[in-house]
């Protein structure tokens, strides 16, 4: 929507979820509202826009990342994996299918950070304790669940994928 | 009914969406719409004296900017005050743009269309609003002082003033029957501010289409159907000619059920006029300012009671907080009132709440809605006897409790949906025993000694609960089957993460005999319902699911009256069984509902399998009869509502066991158990969930969350930074266990369970901190630097 604006605008060129995507966006045009707006990719939620809440977390290069803390110009040429990019071939990754499972997740707005946190964590952890499980999302806000059952869905995940790598 | 879900752990259906980015929330959607943005007053009160917007008129891909002069006709006028009561005599509500006086931080001076959220940002910085700036009135106890008035025509600050009065079963009121009890106690409570606070904040989306003289808004609303009347009176629009739509909703707590928002009839309204589509989404600091906080209140409590800890009579004087407007009436206070004598027998009552207006965000209802408040009374009150007589806290509790035979139980008040205070069913005794078991309270003061010995300090609270849900006047259900033999069902009130998709399709599978893939539900969208509520108050399990019970069980009669005259059967000799009509116990006379669909329909072009299947069916036709006789209706489809004299009372009882830091006063929550009765359950997974959200929010209010005004009426933690909520790390592994006493009031014997987790916290945490320190907590939330003040208090009073 920028060229409405006439401010000076950037090219950048992102590779999200596997596909090369490019758009022309202000310097100060948030990595969130590129997705959102720009590519349309709407799976990725802003709930506070000052990076307490962690709703907008997608993966930068692999690492989870705050896409509202994040200038779009400033990922040009890296690698973003947003929760659209979780399931694979149309197949639902163990995390999506375990909080599913497990009742992970009620309103579903802060659901995507919480996918990408824990896909990212349980990539580099795959047989984690209880202790590193609550570690992994004490960075994510949810409201609705009282993360009980968002502690057991990472488990679960953890199990998923021991089990289908096994 | 062989195809039984109700009652089931059925998985949500509403998140294979949610988990793959699918989901529509309001922000989602009209990509190619023009961004709204407001200037909010930086002053709690202030007189306006000019607006300059000129240097704004610069800014390219600026579209519009109105002031409270642009708006015409009732745009102009004040924001409607939604529930009215003889007690609030001087209810104010706020105008959709300020007009001369802003009365908080946060109160909407202008509005500003542009290009984009970023530009009109730019925009909104650059107009120049001239104050004059007046007293502001901050706190509640300094506001009722009335030095200076937040409104200049109400005098005192005094928005409502009411006294309700339940004499004892001899005839003396409260205060004679204190006088005259054995032992009395006063003393004061105080609850803070928190707020619904859902992740994500309200928007409103709207998009005129002028061939068709049409308006559609989507909105992050819990009330989609009164939104639309809002919207169509404000705008003067014919009511068919608006439809609104709640799409996904991030959450809502309480706070999105004040209608209409000043934005949800601008925006639509800035849409027809630039006949361009607009949207507001709220950003984060929008909703701390210019949305709606609860709970704060102060409480005097005067009691007195018997050497067995019975309460002869109980006098509270609740001073309210209800920030600058009243646009939901006095609901917060009147709930306290009457929900504070939770499951038990007060010889004698008296409760007298005063609403004031304050410099502050407005006070509507957020979860529990003064549930918490006046829970958090009656349980102190019932700790404080037990700690004077020297008794057992569950024993003073016991003694009061209202019995499993006394139902139902008149507690002589008016509730706030206007009828009588009436309990219709529990067993409290039974939720006790059940609770002291699962937390082990009999063998707690062993542990406690144990624990002492090593230099620990743990405490052990306990907090009961009545709960009325599932308030009036109405919800409705409509049910549809199509020739393809789908259900399609939809319900006025809107979803907020309830899972209502999932609950109400397992009502209508069970109800209707089909596997429940075939069965698709719809809330919150106009187009498919135009007569609502709204969802709050615990109500959408009890009052749509019964609706739609009632529709189902009428769509169910027709279809065995079509299945019957086809089979030429008896429609009392029938049942549905996955979706097929057949004779019991003969399984081959039968026909698929997806026929029978067909056949209620006397068109029947061939357009797909089934009409050219029902061709088989078609009776010898009677010449002197209409094809749709009176009485009769083409299609399979049925309406139907659920209107209860009353609301239904669900109740429970938590425990917490928690350890103090003897150093650093830190308060760690060791053990959460929770013993909940919400009559029959629908789907005890979600249930649940419900209870473990609400905890999670209870445990919130009662160790971090509080609005932190400064005496210039600044909102000084206006972010998630300051404001805490609990994360992951924050809320104790909750232990829960269900006691199902049916409602006699509705079909399905359900009751209310949305709310419930979060009433009792701040009384069991408190009362569990008070255990572990010895030190009375009269005051929540209380954080580590509270509690380390209060020891360092106690010390020097001990001392003195």
């Amino acid at each position: 929507m920028s060229e409405r604006t006439g401010e000076h605008r950037h090219a950048v060129t992102l590779t999200v979820n596997g596909v090369l995507r490019e758009a022309t966006v202000p310097a100060r045009r948030l990595l969130s509202d590129c997705l959102r707006h720009d590519l349309g990719l709407t799976g990725t939620h802003v709930g506070c826009e000052h990076g307490v809440c962690g709703a907008c977390t997608v993966l930068l290069d692999g690492e989870p990342v705050r896409s509202c803390l994040t200038f779009a110009v400033t990922v040009d040429g890296h690698e973003i994996t947003t929760v659209e990019g979780l399931a694979e071939g149309g197949e639902l990754s163990p995390v999506q299918r375990a909080f599913s499972e497990c009742h992970g997740l009620q309103c579903g707005f802060c659901t995507p950070g919480f996918l990408c946190t824990v896909t990212a964590f349980l990539r580099d952890n795959r047989t984690p304790t209880d202790e590193e499980v609550l570690e992994a999302v004490s960075g994510n806000l949810c409201r609705c669940t009282g993360y009980q059952n968002i502690i057991k869905a990472v488990h679960r995940a953890a199990e998923i994928q021991a089990e289908e790598s096994g | 009914m062989t195809t039984k879900l109700f009652g089931e752990r059925v998985q949500r259906r509403e998140d294979a969406r949610l988990i793959t980015g699918q989901g529509r929330f309001l922000d989602d959607l009209g990509a190619n719409a023009l961004a709204a943005a407001f200037v909010r007053s930086p002053h709690a009160h202030a007189r306006i004296r000019d607006v300059d917007v000129s240097a704004a008129l610069d800014v390219e891909g600026l579209v519009a900017i109105y002031t409270w002069e642009d708006l015409p006709g009732l745009l102009a006028e004040p924001l409607p005050l939604l529930i009215p009561h003889p007690a609030l005599t001087h209810g104010r509500t706020g105008h959709a743009l300020a007009r001369d006086v802003v009365r908080h931080v946060g109160e909407p001076v202008v509005m500003v269309v542009a290009a984009d959220r970023y530009v009109a940002e730019d925009a909104c910085s650059l107009i120049e609003v001239d104050y004059e700036i007046l007293k502001p009135v901050v706190g509640v106890e300094e506001a009722a002082e009335a030095v200076n008035l937040v409104h200049a025509d109400v005098p005192g600050n005094v928005g409502a003033h009411l006294v309700q009065e339940v004499p004892s079963p001899e005839g003396l009121s409260a205060r004679e029957a204190i006088e005259a009890a054995p032992h009395t106690l006063a003393f004061r409570l105080d609850i803070e501010r928190s707020a619904s606070m859902p992740l994500e904040g309200k928007g409103v989306y709207a998009r005129w289409d002028a061939d068709d003289q049409s308006l559609r808004v989507y909105s992050s609303t819990q009330t989609s159907t009164s939104v639309r009347m809002a919207v169509a009176a404000k705008l003067g629009l014919p009511l068919p000619k608006v439809e609104v739509i709640a799409p996904d909703v991030g959450g809502g707590f309480g706070v999105k059920i004040v209608h209409p928002w000043p934005e949800e009839i601008l925006v639509p309204w800035a849409a027809r006029l630039l006949d361009r589509e607009v949207k507001w989404t709220e950003d984060r600091r929008e909703h701390f300012i210019s949305s709606a906080h609860e709970r704060a209140q102060v409480h005097h409590v005067r009691v007195g009671f018997d050497d067995d800890g019975r309460v002869l009579g109980l006098d509270v004087n609740i001073l309210h907080d209800h920030g600058a407007y009243t646009p939901y009436g006095i609901i917060v206070p009147i709930i306290t009132s009457t929900q504070l004598v939770g499951p038990y027998k007060i010889g004698a009552y008296r409760v007298e709440f005063s609403s004031i207006y304050t410099n502050t965000v407005q006070v509507t209802p957020y979860r529990g809605a003064g549930r918490p408040q006046g829970v958090f009374c009656m349980e102190r009150t019932m700790d404080r006897i037990a700690a004077h007589l020297g008794r057992d806290r569950t024993e003073v509790r016991a003694a009061n409790f209202i019995q499993p035979g006394e139902f139902p139980y008149d507690q002589g008040m008016t509730f706030q949906d206007g009828r009588p205070l009436i309990y219709d069913s529990g067993d409290y005794p039974e939720s006790l025993r059940m609770l002291k078991e699962l937390i082990g309270w009999d063998s707690f003061p062993a542990m406690k000694a144990e624990a002492a010995a090593e230099g620990r300090a743990i405490g052990i609270g306990v907090g009961c609960y009545v709960e009325g849900t599932g308030v009036g006047p109405y919800e409705g259900g409509h049910v549809q089957i199509t020739s393809d033999g789908r259900v399609h069902v939809s319900t006025g009130l809107t979803s907020q993460g309830q899972g209502h998709e999932t609950v109400f399709a397992q009502i209508a599978a069970t109800e209707l005999g089909v596997p429940i893939e075939k069965v698709s539900v719809v809330t919150g969208d106009t187009r498919r319902f135009g007569y609502a509520v709204g969802t709050f108050a615990s109500r959408a399990a009890v009052m749509s699911g019964n609706a739609i019970a009632l529709a189902c069980r009428k769509v169910r009669d027709k279809a065995l009256k079509v299945a019957a005259d086809a089979l030429e059967a008896d429609p009392r000799d029938l049942e549905i069984t996955d979706g097929v009509v057949h004779v019991a116990g003969t399984p081959s006379a039968s026909i698929p509902l997806a026929t029978v669909a067909v056949l209620s329909n006397p068109l029947r072009y061939a357009f797909d399998k089934e009409t050219q299947r029902a061709t088989q069916f078609a009776g010898p036709q009677d010449d002197d009869r209409p094809p749709v006789a009176d009485g009769e209706e083409p299609g399979m489809e049925g309406k139907d509502y659920y209107s209860p004299v009353r609301s239904t009372f669900a109740s429970g009882m938590h425990a917490a066991i928690v350890e103090t830091d003897p150093l650093t006063a830190e308060i760690k929550i060791l053990r959460y158990v929770v013993v909940h009765d919400c009559g029959k359950l629908i789907n005890p997974m979600i249930v649940e969930g419900q209870i473990h959200g609400g905890v999670g929010q209870g445990v919130g209010g009662a160790l971090y969350e509080k609005m932190v005004y400064d005496e210039h009426g600044q909102l000084l933690n206006a972010s998630f930074m300051d404001f805490l909520m609990p994360y992951a790390t924050e809320v104790p592994r909750i232990e829960t266990a269900h006691l199902e006493t049916p409602s006699p009031l509705n079909p399905l014997g359900v009751k209310g369970a949305g709310e419930a987790g979060v009433i009792p916290v701040s009384a069991v945490i408190a009362a569990a901190i008070e255990d572990a320190e010895g030190i009375t907590i009269d005051r929540m939330p209380i954080s580590p630097s509270d509690l380390y003040s209060l020891r360092a208090e106690t010390r020097l009073r001990k001392t003195q």
